[in-house]
């Protein structure tokens, strides 16, 4: 971005409405709204209580094993879809479906599931991630050029090394832009589940800071999860760009 | 003078001297369309053949028939004297759009057909090394794909074709995503690969001048349904300067030969 002929930063739009922030926060219109320095020195001081750093040691596991078993399962359900006709028929309707569901309504119903605890928090970081990444999977896989498949069968190809030196290959643009979005939407899901739940990690912090109206630990909290959002996806960002050179030649 | 020798349809069935490939009665219908009907061919050992027809006359159909690749609804392909219905490894194929991994470099593309067949990766860089070099590309071992041009993709594709030491190779209109000026130079270089690599080639290809340019035998299909129309073995001396065979006699009748037969399933 360029202003009156200056490079501009892309960090420095953040920074007018940090400002911004401050303003409104110090004309103290709003309960909610305290300024932008108080929830800084919030974060500096949560970050050292130690019910912050088991919230986040719980809410991490959570959301990393919620995670993990979305890719595991998402990737090869994409593949599937993408490969075998019938396959796509029966579960096409259902994944489109849920990937645009409200899917914080079922919540409730995953702890009839899996009771108040860690379980249903895993399920919903799953349940919120695993349908963009089939989806994004399927795409990549529809998108290999017929010729490679030809290619690797007319050499003899074996099944698993035709899908393990080929279609992976040739659809990993598309599957890391759904893991992408999936870790997006997994944190979401985690933060949903906490909340729904109420006792545990994050869910119960949000719980306490804003049933006791301590706002600005409140907007710490948001903060720090929205950073961890953003570098979480910074970084498949990075791999993403690795395998860009192929993207559009396959 | 006879440009060529022409053998028509009473002969045509009679088994070559030493066929490699041979195809007996091949049909094959899509959806509706017929692509080939009844299609007895011999491939004889050692030769370049071309399959050479307008579009539609499932020239491409029966390549990939006699790869494996795909099935006929009737009829047998015998590689070697023993039939065949899937790919194998006595024959190697050339794709028209390369079909090269865009994630691996040249030299990992060309021993690609090695690595499918679990040879170490010292062996089969060794070999593979070899084949850049004989199609011209040393030098470019650890380029990828995407930063080559179209004709030396395509030397990729036939260095890996050579790399798994097939018998046949089989060609789906190799040149016809290269530009004109490479075309020339990689048909050039074809024709000096054949004397060398003692291999039987069955090439696919729309261009007239292209098949009796380099062809020992060609075969002409008509289309709609695919079927063999002749047999037309170019009597050309391939031995000296490549650019003579342009002007060669023999080459431009043969061209014009062809082109009047092929002229009424044209539009």
């Amino acid at each position: 971005m360029t202003l009156f002929g200056y490079r501009v930063p892309m960090m420095a739009s953040l920074l007018v409405w940090c400002v911004l922030w401050e303003i409104v926060g110090r004309l103290d219109l709003m309960f909610i709204l305290p300024p932008f320095s108080d929830v800084l020195a919030a974060a500096v001081d949560l970050v050292q209580l130690p019910s912050w750093q088991s919230a986040t040691v719980t809410t991490l596991r959570a959301f990393l094993i919620g995670m993990l078993l979305a890719i595991a399962v998402g990737i090869p359900l994409g593949m599937l879809m993408g490969r075998v006709k019938i396959a796509d028929d029966l579960l096409g309707m259902w994944v489109n479906i849920f990937s645009s569901a409200p899917l914080s309504a079922i919540v409730p119903v995953l702890m009839i599931l899996f009771g108040f605890g860690e379980n249903t928090i895993i399920a919903a970081v799953f349940l919120f991630a695993i349908w963009i990444i089939v989806l994004d999977t399927r795409a990549g896989v529809r998108h290999i050029s017929p010729s490679l498949i030809e290619m690797a069968r007319s050499y003899g190809a074996s099944r698993p090394a035709l899908y393990g030196k080929i279609i992976v290959w040739a659809a990993l643009p598309e599957i890391l832009a759904g893991i992408r979005l999936g870790l997006i939407r997994g944190v979401k899901g985690v933060v949903i589940g906490q909340l729904l739940v109420a006792i545990v990690g994050y869910g119960a912090l949000f719980e306490t800071f804003s049933r006791n109206f301590r706002m600005s630990q409140f907007w710490a909290l948001t903060i720090i999860l929205f950073a961890f959002a953003l570098v979480v996806s910074a970084l498949i960002e990075r791999a993403e760009a690795k395998v860009e050179f192929y993207a559009g030649v396959r | 003078m006879r440009a060529a020798v022409v053998r028509n349809e009473a002969v045509m069935n009679e088994p070559a001297a030493d066929a490699i490939v041979e195809v007996r009665g091949i049909s094959k219908t899509y959806g509706g369309v017929e692509a080939l009907r009844d299609v007895d061919l011999d491939f004889p050992r050692g030769k370049l053949t071309s399959l050479l027809g307008p579009s539609g006359c499932g020239k491409t159909t029966l390549l990939k028939i006699i790869a494996g690749l795909i099935d006929a609804d009737r009829g047998t392909v015998a590689v070697n004297g023993k039939k065949v219905s899937a790919p194998g490894p006595e024959r190697a194929f050339v794709f028209q759009d390369f079909a090269l991994l865009p994630w691996a470099t040249v030299l990992r593309n060309v021993a690609f057909g090695l690595e499918l067949r679990g040879t170490a990766k010292e062996e089969r860089e060794a070999i593979a090394r070899r084949y850049v070099a004989d199609v011209g590309l040393a030098g470019f071992e650890d380029k990828y794909p995407h930063e080559l041009s179209g004709g030396m993709r395509q030397r990729v594709g036939l260095a890996r074709a050579l790399c798994v030491d097939a018998d046949v190779l089989l060609l789906d209109e190799p040149f016809s995503a290269v530009d004109e000026q490479n075309r020339r130079k990689f048909q050039e270089d074809l024709i000096r690969l054949r004397t060398n690599q003692n291999k039987t080639f069955i090439f696919v290809t729309h261009s007239i001048e292209e098949a009796v340019y380099i062809s020992d035998r060609i075969v002409l299909l008509s289309p709609r349904p695919g079927r063999v129309s002749r047999i037309i073995e170019p009597d050309i001396d391939r031995s000296g300067d490549p650019d003579r065979i342009h002007r060669d006699k023999h080459y431009l009748d043969t061209v014009e030969e062809i082109w009047q037969g092929l002229k009424q399933y044209v539009e």
